[in-house]
């Protein structure tokens, strides 16, 4: 069994005009445990909104979306914000890593909303993305590229089975984007999660071995596709 | 822990608006509890505040002029009380102590009061205790001009044993008063946080004899103090006085005329009460505002935790939290001008009265004035709560343009 089915899943959204623009529709589409894939996802494919329905930020109009065996569209609210907590990391474009907080609890937070604080681990966790000497540093005070890697030690904090990354190398510049994304990669693959990736910078896709197309995929996405 | 830690960033992450918040709640709090500890303590000081009498006979006219002017030694007499008299109630099998007081003489404000020296020996101030003259000193000689000064009196006017000083006439200070006798102060009391502390104490002859006193009142006295034999005795006294004559005014109970006097400033005590309570309502109002105005400022980060799991129930509750935490801090605040407020009112109302109120005394309003205005800054936290309960996670992830 996949650890992420989805069929005949849709999203629209209402224009302040009050027509509904369908942002997703995609029919059909899985992603194995431990399995690494990546989207190729231009502007307007609908990239975001697909991982958020996945993270269960959003819920979809219509389809299912199972994860782990647990059809998601079925969970109350409180239910979905669990299983993210639990099963799901996210890595952010932005990072959203929360400016008030240190680098260290910017993780424990993290893990705070799931199975709980662990703060050996999140510091082991913050030792492996190399920084091990800025636990108690605040965001601004890192470069962007060590943003990039509390993120993902975030994201990993939980010991999800599912790890989403939105655009995650498209604030660094070339050799930060090929290290980051190699961490990511293995962080995934030393922690057991699946990664699902989405990006539109073809060297990234390229690196992968699984790739697919979030254009074709969304049916929505595509010319007079969006239109209800 | 983690509402802990989320409060604790906020508050550290808006820490201009959180003191500036927490300080309107100190201010307002603060206020709350003088107010309401004042209040109380002043009521029960002043109606517990009998000098160790049970009565007071004084010229005909109002008890609680008679009351004030003998036992706190404020306002003046109505009138005097002929030796006679104070010998007829001396005698009266119902009392068991009487002892005249005269008045109506000051140095440099302080009140000279006239009495005998079993003022000192035998009456009780509160139960169980006399009055006591602090070492190297003594009680006056009836017959001599000699004073005994209060604690109170003695420690603003810098007087000590050996000093002499002149008495003004008067009750109130006029430098061109002064009168001619010379008295000496031969001992200091030694505190009784009683209006006595306030009072210098001369020889009854001394204040009747004093050049420029009427010579027709040199044996009156302004007031008598009595000690009954029973509680029930004064019904008699009262009748006697009161009723059946119409020279004098028989103060008794003393409780029962101060208690008039605060039942008569009673509305006085519900405004400011009213004043304060609302002052409290604009300070827990201006959390609400503080924090309501910050919410669109953490847009992104409530949306952050959202997408890291927390729930809607842990927003609400950190932001309900926060408003709780602002208004402790506050009232830690609010502690200190509490002790700030009552001891500058303690000060004055001592000088003023030598009645002393302790500003550390308990009162229950330290504890539930602190609660409710926790609980009312938590109840005005539930309004940005629900903003931040309401928060789209999707919008405040969306990057910034």
């Amino acid at each position: 069994m996949p650890l992420l089915e989805i069929s005949d899943l849709r999203k629209a959204f209402t224009a302040p005009d009050g027509t509904a623009h369908e942002v997703v529709r995609i029919a059909h589409f899985t992603l194995a445990a431990k399995a690494q894939l990546a989207l190729s996802g231009p502007s307007g494919t609908g990239k975001t909104t697909f991982l958020h329905l996945i993270a269960g930020i959003l819920t979809p109009d219509a389809g299912h979306l199972t994860l782990d065996g647990v059809e998601m569209s079925a969970l109350a609210e409180s239910a979905r914000d669990r299983l993210r907590a639990t099963s799901i990391g996210y890595i952010f474009q932005t990072f959203n890593l929360l400016q008030g907080f240190t680098v260290l609890e910017n993780v424990l937070l993290g893990m705070s909303f799931g199975p709980g604080a662990d703060r050996p681990h999140a510091e082991a966790l913050l030792r492996r993305v190399g920084l091990g000497d800025r636990l108690n540093h605040f965001p601004r005070q890192l470069s962007t590229g060590q943003q990039q890697r509390v993120a993902v030690a975030r994201a990993l904090a939980n010991r999800p089975k599912l790890v989403l990354a939105d655009e995650p190398t498209g604030n660094l510049d070339t050799a930060n984007a090929r290290a980051s994304l190699a961490l990511i990669r293995e962080a995934c693959t030393e922690n057991g999660a699946a990664l699902l990736l989405v990006s539109h910078d073809p060297a990234v896709l390229a690196s992968f071995e699984s790739h697919a197309s979030l254009a074709e995929l969304n049916a929505a996405s595509r010319p007079n596709g969006g239109a209800l | 822990m983690t509402l802990w830690l989320l409060v604790r960033r906020s508050l550290r992450q808006h820490l201009l608006s959180t003191i500036v918040t927490a300080l309107a709640i100190a201010l307002a709090g603060g206020l709350l509890m003088s107010v309401w500890a004042v209040k109380r303590q002043a009521h029960d000081t002043f109606t517990g505040q009998t000098g160790g009498w049970d009565a007071v006979l004084g010229a005909r006219g109002s008890k609680l002029q008679i009351v004030l002017n003998s036992i706190f030694h404020l306002e003046a007499s109505p009138g005097n009380v002929p030796w006679a008299d104070y010998l007829d109630l001396a005698s009266n099998r119902a009392v068991s102590l009487a002892i005249p007081i005269a008045v109506g003489d000051n140095y440099r404000g302080y009140r000279l009061v006239g009495t005998l020296t079993n003022y000192f020996t035998q009456a009780d101030y509160a139960p169980g205790k006399k009055f006591a003259v602090a070492p190297g000193g003594d009680i006056f000689a009836d017959g001599y001009r000699e004073a005994v000064v209060g604690s109170f009196a003695a420690r603003r006017l810098g007087l000590k044993v050996g000093d002499e000083f002149h008495p003004y006439h008067g009750l109130n200070f006029d430098p061109n008063a002064q009168h001619q006798e010379t008295y000496k102060v031969v001992g200091i009391l030694e505190p009784s946080n009683t209006p006595a502390d306030r009072v210098i104490w001369i020889p009854l002859a001394g204040l009747q004899n004093m050049s420029g006193h009427d010579p027709n009142s040199a044996n009156d006295v302004s007031a008598v103090l009595v000690k009954l034999r029973t509680p029930v005795a004064g019904k008699s006294l009262e009748l006697l006085y009161n009723r059946q004559g119409n020279r004098f005014t028989f103060a008794w109970p003393i409780a029962e005329q101060v208690a008039y006097l605060f039942e008569r400033f009673g509305w006085f005590d519900q405004v400011l009460t009213l004043v304060a309570w609302l002052v409290a309502l604009v300070a827990t109002g201006s959390v609400l505002a503080s924090i309501y105005n910050s919410m669109s400022a953490r847009k992104r980060d409530l949306a952050i935790l959202r997408a890291l799991g927390a729930r809607r129930g842990t927003i609400f509750g950190a932001i309900v939290f926060e408003a709780a935490a602002i208004a402790a801090l506050g009232m830690l605040i609010g502690f200190v001008i509490y002790f700030t407020v009552v001891s500058v009112v303690a000060a004055v109302i001592r000088a003023q009265t030598g009645v002393v109120l302790n500003p550390f005394a308990w009162d229950a309003v330290l504890v539930w004035a602190p609660a409710a205005m926790i609980a009312l800054s938590a109840l005005a936290g539930i309004v940005p709560a629900i903003k931040a309960y309401r928060t789209n996670v999707a919008e405040g992830l969306a990057p910034e343009s």
